[in-house]
C-alpha cells in the first residue's frame, strides 16, 4: 500500500492514469483527497480577493461529504480546485496520492477524464444527442474504440436504471432521468471521485430522493467518494460528513454519526434536527 | 484516425442540426467555387475554339500588311496602299525556302448566279492562295498559273458562297456575274468556318488578282491588301519573315532609318496576343473568385465564432469530462472544414449544372476541368482550415469554469 507513495506523486500523470485504468480502486492510497494548505487568490482590478485561504482537507475513499456554505463563501472555488478545473494559488492538492493541483491544462484534463466524475445542477447533457452518446463522451476523449465505448456506456446506463432510454434525447427525458443519464456519464469511467454541484437543485422532491438514493448506492456499492455541494439541509444531512465553508475557510467540519449498516439515508434525513 | 472519424461525425451532425444556417453560411464559398469552375470551363473552351480558328487560317503564316502597323485604321491603310503584286513576285524570286506565297485583296460585291443574287466577299489572289490558306478543292479544280497570268474570268467558290448562290446544285461549269462580267466557276473549296476575327472564311469567291484588279475593283492598279506567305515549318518562320522584310525594304526603297510603309506579322503573333488576352482575363477572374472566396471564408469564420459562443456550455461540459484543448480545437476545426468542403461540393454541383445549361445555350462543348475541380476542393478545404482556426482556437482556450457557468 505504502509502496512508492512519495515518488509517485511527481511522476508524469499519463503513467498514473494508465495504471489507474487497470488497477482496481481498492488499491488507491488513503486518503483519496488531500488538500494541504490550499488557497486561491483572484486579482480583480486593484483588489485581491482571497477566495480560499489555507484549506486543510482530507477525504478518505468511500466517504460521502456534503459541502455547504453561502454563495461567495468559496465553496465553488473549493469544488473547482477539487475538480481540477482550477489551480490553487498555493498549497498542494493530492488525489490518490498524486500531486495534481499544479498540473498544466492537458494534464488536468487527463485527471478529470480518469479520476473524476462531474454531476451538475443543470445536468449539462449535450442537446440533440442520445443518452447513450452523452454517456460515451468521456470515453471518446480517451480515444477508446467505438464498440468498447458503447459497451461501457450501456453498462453505466444499466447501473442508473435507464437502459431502456439509451436512444432517447435529453428533451425526451424527465429531469430526474436526465440527471441519471448525467450520473451514468460521470461513472462510466469508474472514477474514484465524484463531484456533484447541487445535483438535485433542479428536481422535485420525489426525483430528488431517487437521485440521492442512486448516489448513495454508488458510494456504498462502488466505494466511490462523493463530494456534494448543496444548500438543502436534508440533503446535507444524508452525508457522512458536512463541511461548512465561510469566507474562504472551512468553518466547520462535522462528521456525522457512522452510517447504519444498510442505507441509512431516509431515516437519517428524517431524524435530523 | 479514430479521433478524426469521431470529429467528422460530430461535425456533420452539428452542421445538419442547423441546416439552413449552415447553408447560408457556405453560400459565399458555394458561389465562389461554382463561379471559378464554370468560368475556367468556359475559358478553356473559348481558348480552344480561338486556337483552332487561328489554326484554320493556315499553318506557319507570315503576313505583310499595308501601313506601318502603328494603329492606323484599315481605311487609311487601304487609301495609301503600297503593297503590290510585284512585291510578292520579288519575294517569291528572292526568298528561298517559303512553302507558298500569294497576294490577297478582298471587297464585298454583288454577285449573281442564274438563281440568286448575294453580297459576297470577292477575293483577288493567285494560284497559291488555296495552298497558303490550307483550303482543299472538294469539287472541280484549283486556279492555274496561266489563268492568273492571263487574268482569266474564272472563280473558286467557298462553301457558304456556293450555298447562297447555287444551293445544293454543283456549280462547277456554271457561270456567275460580278458587275458587268461573267465568270466561270471552276472549283469549290472545303469549308473552314470563322476566323478569330469573326468573318466567315467560306463566304467568299476567289478570282485571279489581275482579273480582280481590272474588272472588279479597278481603283489601284497593281496594289493589293496584303501578301500572305507560308513557311514549311514553325522553326523557320522568324528567319523567313526577316528575309521577306529585307526584300520589302529594297522593293520600297526604304531609307536606312526610314519608316516602313508596310508591316509583317506572323500567325504566332496572333496567338501571342490571344494568350495575352486570356492571361489578363484569368487574372481578373481569379481575383474576383479569390475575393468571393475570402468573403465566404470570413462568413464561415463569423458563424463559427457565433457557434463557439453559443456552445460555451457544451464546450465546458466536454472540458470537464476530460477533453483536452486539442480535442476541442480539432472538433471546431473539423466542423469549419466540413462546412467549407460541403460548400465546395455544392459549388461543384452548381457548376456542373451551370455548365450543362451553358452548353445547351451556347452550343459549345464544355468540360468540368479536372485540375479545376481538384483545386476547388483543395481551396474550400483550406478555407475551412484558415478561417476555422481562430474560432477553434477560441473554443479550445475557453476557461472550463467560465464555460460551464454559461447558460
Amino acid at each position: 500500500m505504502a509502496r512508492a507513495e512519495r515518488p509517485k506523486s511527481r511522476r508524469p500523470l499519463r503513467l498514473i492514469a494508465e495504471e489507474h485504468a487497470s488497477e482496481p480502486l481498492d488499491h488507491a492510497p488513503e486518503p483519496l483527497v488531500e488538500l494541504l494548505g490550499v488557497g486561491k487568490d483572484y486579482v480583480t482590478g486593484p483588489e485581491v480577493v482571497h477566495a480560499l485561504i489555507d484549506v486543510q482537507l482530507s477525504i478518505p475513499r468511500g466517504e460521502f461529504v456534503a459541502v455547504v456554505g453561502a454563495s461567495g463563501s468559496g465553496k465553488s472555488t473549493l469544488m473547482n480546485i477539487l475538480g481540477c478545473l482550477d489551480r490553487p494559488s498555493y498549497g498542494h492538492y493530492r488525489l490518490g496520492g498524486v500531486d495534481v493541483g499544479g498540473r498544466g491544462v492537458d494534464e488536468r484534463a487527463l485527471v478529470r477524464n480518469r479520476l473524476i466524475g462531474f454531476i451538475f445542477q443543470g445536468f449539462n447533457l449535450l442537446p440533440r444527442t442520445t443518452a447513450l452518446e452523452n454517456v460515451e463522451l468521456p470515453l471518446l476523449y480517451r480515444g477508446m474504440p467505438h464498440k468498447q465505448r458503447r459497451r461501457l456506456a450501456l453498462t453505466a446506463l444499466e447501473q442508473v436504471g435507464l437502459l431502456g432510454r439509451a436512444n432517447h434525447r435529453p428533451n425526451e427525458l424527465s429531469g430526474g432521468q436526465q440527471q441519471r443519464v448525467a450520473i451514468a456519464r460521470a461513472i462510466v469511467t469508474h472514477p474514484p471521485l465524484l463531484l456533484a454541484d447541487e445535483p438535485t437543485g433542479n428536481l422535485d422532491s420525489k426525483t430528488t430522493l431517487e437521485v440521492m438514493e442512486l448516489l448513495e448506492r454508488l458510494v456504498d456499492d462502488e466505494k466511490i467518494t462523493l463530494v456534494l455541494v448543496t444548500h438543502e439541509e436534508d440533503i446535507a444531512a444524508r452525508a457522512h460528513r458536512i463541511i461548512s465553508v465561510r469566507d474562504g475557510r472551512i468553518e466547520k467540519d462535522d462528521p456525522r454519526p457512522p452510517p447504519l449498516p444498510r442505507r441509512p439515508g431516509k431515516e437519517a434525513a428524517e431524524s435530523a434536527p | 484516425m479514430n479521433a478524426l472519424w469521431d470529429a467528422l461525425g460530430l461535425a456533420l451532425r452539428s452542421i445538419a442540426r442547423s441546416g439552413l444556417r449552415s447553408l447560408l453560411t457556405v453560400l459565399g464559398v458555394l458561389i465562389g467555387i461554382a463561379a471559378v469552375v464554370t468560368v475556367v470551363a468556359l475559358g478553356e473552351s473559348a481558348r480552344e475554339q480561338v486556337s483552332s480558328q487561328i489554326q484554320s487560317l493556315g499553318s506557319n503564316l507570315i503576313y505583310i500588311f499595308n501601313g506601318s502597323g502603328d494603329g492606323q485604321s484599315r481605311e487609311r491603310e487601304r487609301a495609301g496602299q503600297r503593297l503590290s503584286v510585284s512585291d510578292a513576285d520579288a519575294i517569291r524570286r528572292q526568298v528561298v525556302g517559303l512553302a507558298a506565297i500569294t497576294v490577297y485583296s478582298s471587297r464585298a460585291a454583288q454577285v449573281a448566279s442564274d438563281f440568286e443574287t448575294a453580297k459576297v466577299d470577292v477575293v483577288g489572289a493567285d494560284q497559291d492562295y488555296v495552298t497558303v490558306r490550307g483550303y482543299e478543292i472538294v469539287s472541280g479544280r484549283d486556279l492555274s498559273a496561266s489563268e492568273v497570268q492571263t487574268k482569266a474570268k474564272v472563280v473558286l467558290l467557298g462553301q457558304t458562297a456556293k450555298l447562297r448562290l447555287f444551293g445544293n446544285a454543283d456549280p462547277v461549269g456554271q457561270s456567275l456575274r460580278i458587275g458587268r462580267h461573267r465568270f466561270l466557276v471552276i472549283g469549290v473549296l472545303s469549308p473552314k468556318g470563322q476566323t478569330p476575327f469573326g468573318t466567315d472564311q467560306d463566304d467568299r469567291i476567289i478570282t485571279p488578282i489581275g482579273s480582280w484588279q481590272s474588272r472588279i475593283f479597278p481603283g489601284h492598279p497593281g496594289r493589293v491588301d496584303m501578301i500572305i506567305a507560308s513557311a514549311p515549318n514553325p522553326t523557320v518562320v522568324d528567319a523567313l519573315r526577316d528575309q521577306m522584310d529585307q526584300v520589302m525594304l529594297e522593293q520600297h526603297r526604304t531609307p536606312p532609318d526610314g519608316k516602313r510603309d508596310y508591316h509583317l506579322l506572323t500567325q504566332d503573333s496572333f496567338r501571342q496576343s490571344e494568350e495575352e488576352i486570356y492571361g489578363v482575363l484569368s487574372v481578373v477572374l481569379v481575383s474576383v473568385a479569390a475575393i468571393s472566396l475570402f468573403v465566404g471564408g470570413v462568413g464561415v469564420m463569423n458563424i463559427m465564432l457565433v457557434s463557439v459562443n453559443e456552445r460555451r456550455r457544451e464546450i465546458g461540459t466536454r472540458l470537464a469530462v476530460g477533453a483536452r484543448q486539442k480535442d476541442i480545437r480539432l472538433q471546431f476545426l473539423t466542423e469549419a472544414v466540413t462546412l467549407t468542403t460541403l460548400g465546395g461540393l455544392l459549388g461543384l454541383g452548381l457548376a456542373a449544372l451551370g455548365i450543362s445549361v451553358l452548353e445547351e445555350q451556347l452550343d459549345w462543348t464544355l468540360r468540368l476541368n479536372v485540375p479545376a475541380v481538384v483545386a476547388a476542393l483543395g481551396t474550400s478545404l483550406s478555407l475551412g482550415v484558415i478561417f476555422g482556426f481562430l474560432p477553434a482556437q477560441r473554443a479550445a482556450r475557453l476557461d472550463p469554469i467560465e464555460a460551464l457557468r454559461h447558460e
